[in-house]
């Protein structure tokens, strides 16, 4: 069998709309990653060492097992719960909650990369908790970070396609579809692999800019 | 929960194909790892720029399209492997970018005088691999081979989608078969962290043992010292 220029140009509308969905579930996951690991990171530093370690093994498991187990988890067994999501929402936010056990390590360390000095010098200033954490301490530890945070977000692009598992329509699975609907899988998958590694490698040669950027300060 | 239970045969097949793919996998991705990864240290231009294509080409890719497109795809260019063996050369050929890239960085990590001595007792290039800056850069290696091999186990899951009956296609069929949603996924759930743990207790023995042959420790996790040193009392 050859490969079909034609029919490649004919799917791709197909899969230029699959994108846009593997796009959005990237934007809004990773965003939900940002908010919930900082939240993990802060309960991590609660001095209560139950909530401690409660929040360490919960991290734990969600970041040992599949994101796939997690995403049918999350559209099969909540319905039951009386939580119903969407496919998308589902997917949304299943790699929002895996992503954000990593990105709570990344902040984690970037908090512990503050100096001592930051710490001392808010209390010999008497600041307030919070204006300790929002003035002083986050924009410190964010900056360093930052290189490390677009890493994740490359690698949760990457695992969209997972959410083919629970029906949602997004790059791969409208390749798929486009495949199954002609009994041609060929083109559609190997455009579809084309476009990964298009916006892959793209984005780490701008995250390799953004590091330069932060390095040098 | 006791229906779900009952067939723990299946599961426990299930979980067991999940270990064989993850070994077989992290295996292939091992060796290739290591050959690319050698390839980016070496003088030559053009053997970086291989090192470099693999690289950029397979980490670039995610899995689950590598593997859908060796399984519906290729087979329509003439070329057919068995489920399995198209399983692990997806999951394989991913991740053995990533530790490529690991095994690049942790050889070039190791300090140069390293090298530079190896060379004015004149060993040739393949002992001064062998015998100087592999042994360091193995120890360097490990940590991050460590978390690649949870994620390769991890990405194994994704074989159920195109009908390898791995542990998430066990729970589906169970799960299909007698309704209990929850109770199937929370089973499998805990399974795979079992399975994660234990290859995490592998690859911490491994990392001990390098550290015995090299005589040293290695600062891997800097807690526990900082513990001893608030414990020790002044005489």
């Amino acid at each position: 069998m050859n490969w079909d220029w034609h029919y490649s140009g004919q799917v791709i509308p197909d899969l230029l709309d699959g994108l846009r969905v593997t796009i959005i579930a990237t934007i809004f996951g990773y965003l939900i990653a940002l908010v919930l690991g900082l939240v993990w990171a802060l309960l991590r530093r609660s001095p209560s060492r139950v909530l401690n370690q409660a929040v360490r093994w919960v991290t734990e498991f969600i970041r040992s097992t599949p994101l796939l187990v997690q995403l049918f988890f999350i559209f099969y067994v909540l319905p039951a719960w009386g939580v119903t999501l969407g496919a998308l929402t589902a997917g949304i936010v299943g790699l929002g909650v895996h992503y954000s056990t990593y990105t709570a390590e990344v902040y984690r360390a970037g908090i512990d990369d503050v100096p001592r000095g930051q710490w001392e010098a808010s209390r010999a200033l008497n600041l307030p908790r919070r204006r300790v954490w929002f003035a002083v301490i986050l924009p410190q530890a964010v900056r360093r970070i930052i290189p490390t945070l677009g890493n994740y977000l490359i690698a949760l692009f990457k695992d969209t396609p997972f959410l083919l598992g629970i029906t949602v329509v997004e790059l791969l699975g409208s390749a798929y579809d486009a495949g199954a609907h002609s009994l041609k899988y060929l083109e559609p998958i190997t455009v579809a692999g084309l476009f990964f590694i298009a916006v892959s490698v793209v984005s780490s040669l701008a995250l390799r800019r953004l590091e330069h950027r932060y390095a040098t300060n | 929960m006791s229906e779900v239970l009952n067939s723990y045969p299946q599961l426990l097949r299930g979980a067991w194909l999940t270990i064989q793919i993850t070994l077989y996998a992290a295996a292939f991705a091992l060796v290739l790892a290591m050959v690319f990864g050698l390839l980016g240290t070496a003088r030559s231009r053009l053997l970086r720029a291989v090192n470099r294509v693999y690289v950029e080409f397979f980490r670039g890719i995610a899995a689950l399209v590598l593997l859908y497109w060796f399984f519906y795809a290729l087979p329509l260019l003439g070329l057919r492997f068995t489920p399995l063996a198209a399983a692990v050369l997806a999951i394989g050929l991913n991740y053995g970018a990533y530790g490529a890239e690991v095994v690049r960085g942790s050889v070039n990590a190791v300090p140069r005088a390293q090298w530079e001595a190896a060379c004015a007792i004149n060993f040739t290039p393949l002992q001064r691999l062998r015998r100087v800056l592999l042994p360091q850069a193995f120890a360097l290696m490990l940590p991050p081979f460590g978390n690649l091999f949870i994620e390769l186990m991890k990405a194994t899951a994704g074989v159920s989608l195109v009908g390898i009956a791995d542990l998430t296609f066990r729970a589906k069929q169970i799960q299909a078969s007698t309704g209990q949603t929850a109770a199937t996924f929370v089973v499998i759930l805990v399974m795979y962290f079992v399975i994660a743990q234990a290859l995490q207790v592998l690859v911490r023995l491994a990392e001990r043992r390098s550290d015995r042959v090299l005589g040293r420790r290695l600062p891997t996790r800097p807690a526990p010292i900082a513990a001893t040193t608030g414990e020790v009392v002044s005489p």
